[in-house]
């Protein structure tokens, strides 16, 4: 038998050898991960038998990365951390991937299986932890089980609605030897987990029917369109059939943010028109959206007249908030391929399409500009000036992460990468790292606010020991900005510890790491500052100052319906 | 409204904690669960009696654990011509001059008496949940000492009858 760990001493391949090959069989590019006692046995092999590994300085780091990769690649992003607290640290970006259907295989070390059960050193129940925010997960019982259960977890993380997987891997098990004769792929089998890809013929006509019969039919794309790589098709069939369209929040890239039938994101912080469309359309098909709340606002008022097409992979999906009049259970590429098929050729909705446009012409998302200091709305159409829509922008949540989905207008799908279902703050920076990593010749624009830098900012340690070019470009306001927004409007004011007037000096912090740091403060500084350094190789840091009373408009209140939106006019 | 569901599962550590997980993380509000071997080796059955509030959230319910992947199938069989079996131990207080009385009820419930002390019997009742209902609320008034029951196993019956729309006058 070859021994795979090339350890003279050993003459037969250990657990954690097992493991590295497993991966490498899985085409694995790139591991994030963080070292510790549990997996100490598969860092020594990949010591042995390397596959590069991004050292995190924290494992929520190292798995927001990871999910940064994934979105950007379209690949599977692979997380190790140790068993105990390693493994509880991911837990926060487990949800997260879960929410925002990101493909990831999560490893956490376990301890050994003669002391699971006994609170042992740096113990954590981390299978029963993360059952609920993970597709599926395992614990290796068996060292000859390894292979079988990480070509599983691949399989399953990354095919039908993507999610994240988690293999728990006892200390014991990966220092055991392997008894069988090599460690190949075999077949993946799973009765209980056969995702259905390709539509039902007879329903996608009754779509085609339906689109013939409608006189203001309305697209919906989510990131669904996204994971199944259908944005081409689905362009393709905005024009085929003239419909006009809007994004989820998460959606946004699927078509040029510029294209004539695009009216923007719709929901809380979307645009009018495409609120108003979703208000008075008669037929609203969905592509792999999930009907989430800051999208619909108050189902009772939610596309009252509407016959609603939903396609979607996940079952479970269709009708869980929207009952469905047509509903579709398929990848969104094959869906809009056989849509595509059908020629489905309409006159144009001459009257719907004007009186959108129209609405889109009256009511633009607009700011009132400011004489003094920069506002955020400004920098964020300043980094899309300077990037000329073509960076992937990576956000947290909140304010900034509204302004830039409203302003930063996306040529190329894949290249929004933001913390949707979760509205995980610090995700933004470490993201913004996997994007990088993923697509090295691209430039990526981290925006986060000063709250969310501030939970994940050590990573900075990893731009420039990997080299990594990513721009960070902080809004700081010196406050959390929604939660001040939300208290402004909904609290009488009452700033309850939203406030940070105490912030660290983030240019003295960026050359505490050795990354170049700028601070701007006018709007004539921070567009020489954006100019230079969208355009530099090297990793950059902004404190862009902004001002702090600043509100996310338009809105729909919480409970409100989408028709009762608030600062849509001056 | 009150379903019977069952699901066929693969037997692996930690199948009902995710099913249950699952109910419990969707607010579905259990009654019962039974779960045990099926004549598969490696497939176990799950029998539970769930609480939902209208056809949506059954649907749903149905969707989300038909997702997992421990899971080989879900069947509603509430509306369909089924089995259902329960069983109940009962200790029920009879100082010897009850004693007659209550064994002239356990008689027509088929039940058994399968412990007897000085003054506790123990009877096993097994039958559909209704006649165990009805069996526990006989025996309450003599004073029941201390009560477990299995919560309801069920299966579709071979024969499944065709509704007939016609009601019978007799």
């Amino acid at each position: 038998m070859k021994a795979l760990g090339g350890d003279v001493e050993k003459s037969a391949a250990q657990g954690a050898d097992v493991f590295i090959q497993s991966l490498q069989n899985e085409g694995v590019e790139m591991i994030f991960g963080y070292p510790g006692g549990a997996v100490l046995p598969i860092y020594d092999a990949l010591y042995k038998n390397p596959i590069p590994h991004i050292l995190a300085r924290h494992e929520q780091g190292a798995i927001h990365a990871a999910e940064g990769y994934a979105r950007v690649s379209g690949k599977t992003g692979v997380v190790i951390a140790t068993s105990g607290p390693g493994a509880t640290n991911l837990v926060t970006g487990i949800a997260d991937a879960m929410m925002d259907s990101l493909p990831l295989v999560v490893f956490t070390g376990q301890v050994a299986s003669a002391v699971i059960g006994t609170d042992a050193f740096q113990e954590a129940d981390i299978v029963g932890i993360t059952q609920p925010i993970t597709k599926h997960n395992y614990q290796v019982k068996d060292v000859n089980d390894l292979p079988r259960i990480i070509h599983e977890a691949f399989h399953i993380a990354s095919t039908g609605r993507p999610g994240p997987v988690l293999v728990d891997i006892p200390k014991n098990v990966s220092n055991e030897i392997f008894t069988l004769s090599e460690v190949k792929q075999t077949e993946v089998d799973l009765p209980g987990y056969q995702p259905t890809t390709s539509p039902n013929f007879l329903q996608i006509q009754k779509v085609a029917q339906a689109i013939q019969k409608a006189k203001k039919p309305l697209i919906l794309a989510g990131a669904g369109v996204l994971h199944a790589k259908a944005s081409e098709d689905l362009v393709k069939f905005v024009e085929q059939s003239k419909i006009p369209i809007t994004n989820t929040l998460l959606g946004l890239g699927t078509i040029k943010g510029d294209h004539p039938q695009f009216l923007g994101m719709a929901g809380m912080h979307g645009t009018y028109a495409a609120n108003m469309a979703i208000c008075e359309c008669d037929l609203l098909i969905n592509f792999g959206a999930r009907f989430d709340d800051r999208l619909t606002g108050n189902l009772d008022h939610f596309a009252p007249n509407a016959h609603i097409v939903h396609i979607d992979i996940d079952p479970a999906e269709i009708g869980k908030n929207v009952p469905t009049d047509i509903p579709i259970v398929a990848d969104a590429k094959e869906a809009l391929q056989s849509l595509l098929n059908l020629g489905v050729v309409t006159d144009g909705f001459s009257e719907w399409t004007n009186h959108l446009n129209k609405l889109t012409e009256e009511f633009p998302l607009f700011y009132k500009q400011s004489e003094e200091g920069i506002l955020p709305q400004q920098a964020i159409e300043m980094i899309h000036k300077h990037t000329g829509g073509n960076a992937i922008v990576t956000t947290d949540v909140g304010q900034h992460q509204m302004w830039a989905a409203q302003y930063y207008k996306f040529n190329n799908p894949d290249h929004w990468v933001t913390s949707g279902g979760l509205g995980t703050m610090g995700f933004g920076f470490p993201a913004a790292i996997g994007a990088q990593l993923a697509k090295p010749k691209e430039t990526v624009v981290a925006i986060t606010g000063d709250g969310g830098f501030q939970m994940t900012l050590q990573e900075l340690s990893l731009l420039q020991e990997s080299q990594i070019p990513v721009k960070v470009i902080i809004l700081n306001n010196q406050c959390l900005g929604m939660v001040r927004q939300w208290q402004q409007t909904f609290y009488e004011e009452r700033y309850s510890e939203s406030l940070m007037p105490s912030q660290p000096d983030f240019v003295k912090l960026a050359e505490a790491y050795d990354i170049e740091g700028y601070k701007v403060s006018t709007v004539e500084e921070a567009d020489q500052v954006f100019e230079k350094a969208l355009k530099s190789n090297k990793p950059v840091l902004i404190d862009c100052r902004v001002k702090q009373i600043e509100n996310v408009y338009p809105m729909v209140a919480p409970g409100k319906g989408l028709h009762e939106m608030l600062g849509v006019k001056e | 409204m009150k379903r019977v569901i069952t699901t066929t599962v693969i037997n692996q550590s930690g199948v009902l904690n995710r099913v249950t997980g699952l109910l419990m993380k969707r607010q579905f509000n259990i009654e019962s669960i039974t779960v045990g071997h099926t004549e598969q080796p490696g497939i176990s059955k799950m029998t539970f009696v769930v609480h939902v509030e209208d056809q949506r959230k059954l649907e749903q319910l149905l969707k989300q654990l038909q997702k997992q992947i421990d899971v080989l199938k879900v069947n509603d069989i509430t509306d369909k011509a089924i089995v259902t079996r329960e069983l109940a131990l009962i200790k029920v207080l009879s100082p010897p001059a009850v004693r007659s009385e209550i064994t002239s009820i356990i008689e027509p419930f088929r039940a058994t008496v399968i412990d007897m002390s000085k003054n506790v019997i123990t009877v096993q009742v097994t039958g559909d949940p209704e006649k165990v209902e009805a069996f526990i609320d006989l025996v309450r008034p003599y004073g029941i000492k201390e009560l477990t029951r299995t919560g309801a196993t069920a299966f579709v019956r071979e024969n499944q009858k065709t509704p007939s729309q016609q009601l019978s006058i007799l």
